[in-house]
């Protein structure tokens, strides 16, 4: 029964939140929204038994993926309030709504539902953590490796395309060269 | 009712997917846009999740954690994308954004 | 005897061919000579061929190759060279020799020399395959080849406009025409299955009376346009716009007989249906005096000569009509040899009076054109059917035959025809050659033609003469094949006085052109004598305003329909559809054009879209596969 009333809850309070972050013309309210939206959602993954994926989420998504998008708006000029030339409302709502009752459709028809089988099945007994740990570290060890360096590569790039005169590398130029860049600074 | 089933877990993954969906199409602003984007994966996420518990199958989870790696990385990326536009044409308005125009 | 079949066929072809390659060059005379030394060829092949159907009168059949076979039909390309055709065969090698060196000396000063001979032996070559050819389709093709070479030759000056229109509608009437010999050829394979004559007239005689009526009448129809009958008759005195030499070929000994030569070979289905058989010669009679009445008035000479030939086209189909074949085939051997004589004789006369061809204009010619004088009068005296020259043997035939099967009212108008011929062919040689020397008003200083063209007419005018002993043995060559119809009448005392009744008359009628007009009265008409402006002489110098009629109330109304149809239809429907199709297909892309939009927003819009789309694909295939049986079930009962 309380997962029950849990997930109702969850489920209410998820879906208020993003629609609010889709809605609102203030950009402020829709980062708020959607930074307590994942939290909620981190809520599930609980409620679901996924102990370390909810950490997870609460970690990376809200805390450092928020905290990019938060540090984005302050760069952008999006305190005034976003002007939005609308194209057709219903267009936009009914394509959204044919499409999530024909998703429904799809899984709820009992041929999908009947196909499905276990590939990796869980181990009993284990916290899962642990679980986790073994199967990511043995099946998904290669997966697991080039989403490191997918990391490694996209943080460089970041840097890269968000700094300043990033197109000089100071390690690489002599001294002579590192004098005439700040003259260069000093006069514009 | 009462009883929790995977149908009510996919139920509310397609909800959180259209509203994604409608922010994807309705949003101007190139940063609002983004968070649409994030309330896509997300939904997707809660349903791998359900599906993996309710079949006591890892893959779901697996896949829902590579899918927030990503999502990081794509997030870092995309805003640098962003910031390069802003200072170049200091607008980051998708109207504006009409140079590929056929 | 394979070999001179094969040379008498494909000689005139290299010698058209040899000509062509020089077509658009300046005159160059080994064209004619070559031309004209594989025409003789052709010449002497064929009478090989005759001395051997004389001979063994055992007919050469031979196979060259196959040209459709498909399902059931089979048409080869074969040729038969049997009685019938070695007769058709010599006619035309003959006449095409004598017309090809004749026309070294006419053509002399014409630029298009070298083409004249292309065209001239690509003509002998398609008559060839119609005369040779042992089934309909060959006759066709043949007959499709004559028409087309005609057209180039009666148009050979293309660049009047006279001459332009007349080998068009020459071409077009034969056309016409083609198109109930088609009916007429489907009609055959479709009843007896095969288009060879051997074989589907072997089966003929089973069929029913009506089917065979409608074969006979199609395919005459076909040799009405080639002959020029009535109602298809203008085209002929049209055609005269060619160069003479084309007139004597074509339009006097072979194109024009060829509708004949259709009748003659097709005898057996003819016999089998006497009423058409009387329909065609109650058309030939009628189309004789026609014709004649037309040549009584008029001022051109090629076209009097022309007319001529209409009316004794018109002898040949009432002898056919009658079942008299032998004697039609052997009137048009004889008329051949003394029309294509007239003609070539008209030519000199053209040339030596700078294409005059107004006979009033002319007159006291035969001082200074001797030779001209005398075979344009024998070829008169020939046509005239005077004993013993050849056109007596043959016209007096079909008169014999007409009065012996009872037909008198045919009798009554060939006979009154014969008269007819008479004067007007001497009227004609009167005023050209009689008389006061009327050119002079003109200016015109007129010379006999080259002695080699004299020549080469020669043949023509010993065989005008001397045709007629060529009587019996003819009869004994074709009696077999063609039916030994031997007219007799009753009573030879009727006999002898119609033979002579005829040749006083038709004296009489010769006796009277001379009178009125070899004598020194005969001025050049100028439009305001009494006779000019009465209405018979008007009705028959405007041919009886035919070709007027066909103008007003055929022509201009086509080309108002054709007109209609063009824009109308054609440019308002067709064309509309199809700039139409092109239009939609241009404004679509257009407007999906703008999905390229370069607004990612839109873009984003489109991308769910075609994800619904996807989705909804899913679901469709995903339940009919699930519950395809019952869909099955389901269409079984609708009764798909």
């Amino acid at each position: 029964m309380f997962e029950a009333i849990a997930f109702y809850l969850f489920a209410f309070l998820t879906i208020a939140m993003f629609f609010i972050t889709v809605t609102t013309s203030q950009a402020l309210y829709a980062l708020t929204a959607l930074a307590a939206g994942m939290i909620f959602i981190s809520a599930f993954f609980f409620i679901l038994g996924a102990d370390f994926l909810g950490a997870v989420q609460i970690i990376v998504y809200t805390g450092a993926v928020m905290a990019l998008y938060a540090f984005g708006m302050m760069f952008f000029d999006t305190t005034r309030e976003v002007k939005e030339k609308q194209g057709n409302k219903y267009i936009i709502v009914g394509l959204s709504t044919l499409a999530a009752v024909l998703v429904v459709v799809i899984f709820a028809a009992p041929m999908v539902s009947e196909n499905i089988v276990a590939l990796y099945p869980a181990i009993d007994g284990v916290g899962n953590t642990q679980e986790v740990g073994l199967v990511l570290f043995t099946k998904y060890l290669i997966p697991f490796e080039v989403a490191a360096v997918m990391l490694l590569v996209a943080m460089v790039a970041g840097i890269v395309l968000a700094g300043k005169k990033m197109d000089l590398s100071i390690t690489l130029m002599n001294d002579v060269e590192i004098e005439e860049e700040k003259n260069k600074k000093v006069l514009s | 009712m009462m009883e929790i089933g995977l149908n009510h877990y996919l139920v509310l993954s397609t909800i959180l997917f259209a509203i994604g969906l409608v922010g994807v199409m309705r949003r101007k602003n190139l940063l609002l846009l983004f968070f649409a984007t994030e309330i896509l994966l997300n939904a997707v996420n809660v349903a791998f999740a359900a599906i993996s518990h309710y079949y006591g199958d890892l893959t779901g989870q697996m896949f829902a954690f590579f899918v927030i790696a990503i999502a990081a990385s794509e997030v870092a990326v995309g805003l640098g994308l962003l910031i390069v536009w802003y200072k170049r044409h200091g607008s980051i308005d998708l109207d504006a954004l009409t140079t590929m125009k056929g | 005897m394979e070999k001179y079949l094969y040379i008498a066929l494909f000689a005139p072809l290299v010698g058209s061919l040899f000509s062509a390659l020089f077509a658009a060059t300046p005159k160059k005379l080994f064209t004619g000579i070559v031309g004209s030394l594989l025409i003789f060829t052709s010449f002497a092949a064929s009478t090989m061929l005759l001395l051997y159907i004389l001979k063994t009168g055992a007919p050469i059949h031979v196979t060259m190759m196959t040209w459709m076979e498909t399902g059931d039909l089979y048409i080869p390309f074969g040729f038969v060279v049997d009685q019938i055709s070695v007769t058709m065969m010599m006619v035309v090698t003959l006449v095409s020799t004598v017309v090809h060196v004749y026309a070294i000396g006419y053509m002399d000063h014409d630029k298009s020399f070298n083409r004249f001979f292309a065209w001239l032996s690509a003509f002998v070559f398609s008559m060839m395959i119609l005369v040779m050819s042992d089934n309909y389709a060959g006759l066709f093709i043949g007959w499709e080849g004559v028409g087309l070479c005609s057209w180039g030759l009666i148009g050979f000056w293309y660049h009047k406009e006279s001459a332009t229109w007349a080998a068009n509608e020459a071409f077009i009437m034969n056309r016409i025409a083609d198109l109930g010999m088609l009916i007429g050829i489907f009609l055959v394979y479709w009843n007896t299955g095969t288009l060879q004559y051997d074989e589907a007239f072997a089966v003929m005689p089973g069929l029913d009376t009506a089917i065979l009526t409608w074969m006979g009448i199609f395919l005459f129809i076909g040799a009405m346009g080639k002959s020029a009958q009535f109602p298809l008759h203008t085209w002929l005195a049209d055609a005269m716009e060619g160069p003479t030499p084309v007139s004597a070929l074509i339009h006097a000994a072979t194109m024009v007989t060829a509708g004949v030569y259709l009748v003659v070979r097709s005898n057996e289905l003819y016999s089998l249906i006497p009423n058409v058989g009387l329909f065609i010669a109650s058309l030939g009679a009628f189309v004789a005096v026609f014709a004649a009445s037309m040549a009584l008035v008029n001022r051109d000479m090629k076209r009097i000569i022309a007319y001529s030939t209409l009316s004794q086209l018109g002898y040949m189909f009432a002898a056919a009509g009658l079942g008299a074949y032998w004697v039609a085939l052997f009137h048009l051997m004889a008329h051949a040899f003394f029309k294509a004589l007239l003609f070539l004789g008209a030519g000199n006369v053209m040339h030596a009076m700078h294409d005059e061809l107004d006979p009033f204009k002319m007159g006291g010619l035969k001082k200074v054109m001797k030779w001209t004088w005398i075979m344009m009068t024998i070829a008169s005296l020939a046509l005239a059917g005077i004993f013993p020259f050849a056109g007596f043997f043959s016209k007096d035939t079909i008169l014999e035959a007409a009065f012996a099967e009872h037909h008198f009212v045919i009798y009554g108008v060939l006979l009154f025809t014969a008269g007819l011929t008479a004067f007007y062919s001497f009227r004609l040689v009167a005023l050209i050659f009689h008389g006061e020397e009327r050119y002079k008003i003109f200016g015109i200083h007129p010379h006999e033609a080259y002695r080699f063209m004299l020549i080469a007419m020669s043949p023509l005018l010993i065989l005008a003469m001397i045709a007629g002993i060529f009587k019996e043995p003819f009869f004994g060559m074709v009696e077999e094949i063609l039916g030994a119809a031997e007219y007799h009448i009753h009573s030879h005392a009727i006999a002898l006085i119609m033979l002579v009744g005829t040749q006083i008359f038709v004296a009489l009628a010769i006796l009277y052109a001379y009178k009125k007009y070899a004598n020194k009265n005969v001025t050049v008409p100028d439009g305001t004598s009494a006779i000019e402006n009465s209405f018979i002489y008007k009705l028959l110098f405007n041919q009886y305003y035919i070709p007027y009629f066909y103008e007003e109330y055929i022509v201009k109304p086509y080309r108002e329909l054709s007109e209609v149809f063009w824009t109308k239809v054609d440019m308002k429907i067709v064309d509309a559809t199809v700039d139409g199709i092109a239009g939609i297909v241009y404004g679509t892309g257009e407007k999906t054009r703008q999905m390229q939009s370069g607004n990612l927003s839109t873009m984003l819009k489109w991308m769910v879209a075609g994800l619904v789309g996807l989705l909804l694909l899913a679901v469709v295939f995903g339940l009919a596969a699930r519950y395809s049986d019952e869909i099955l079930v389901f269409l079984s009962a609708l009764g798909v």
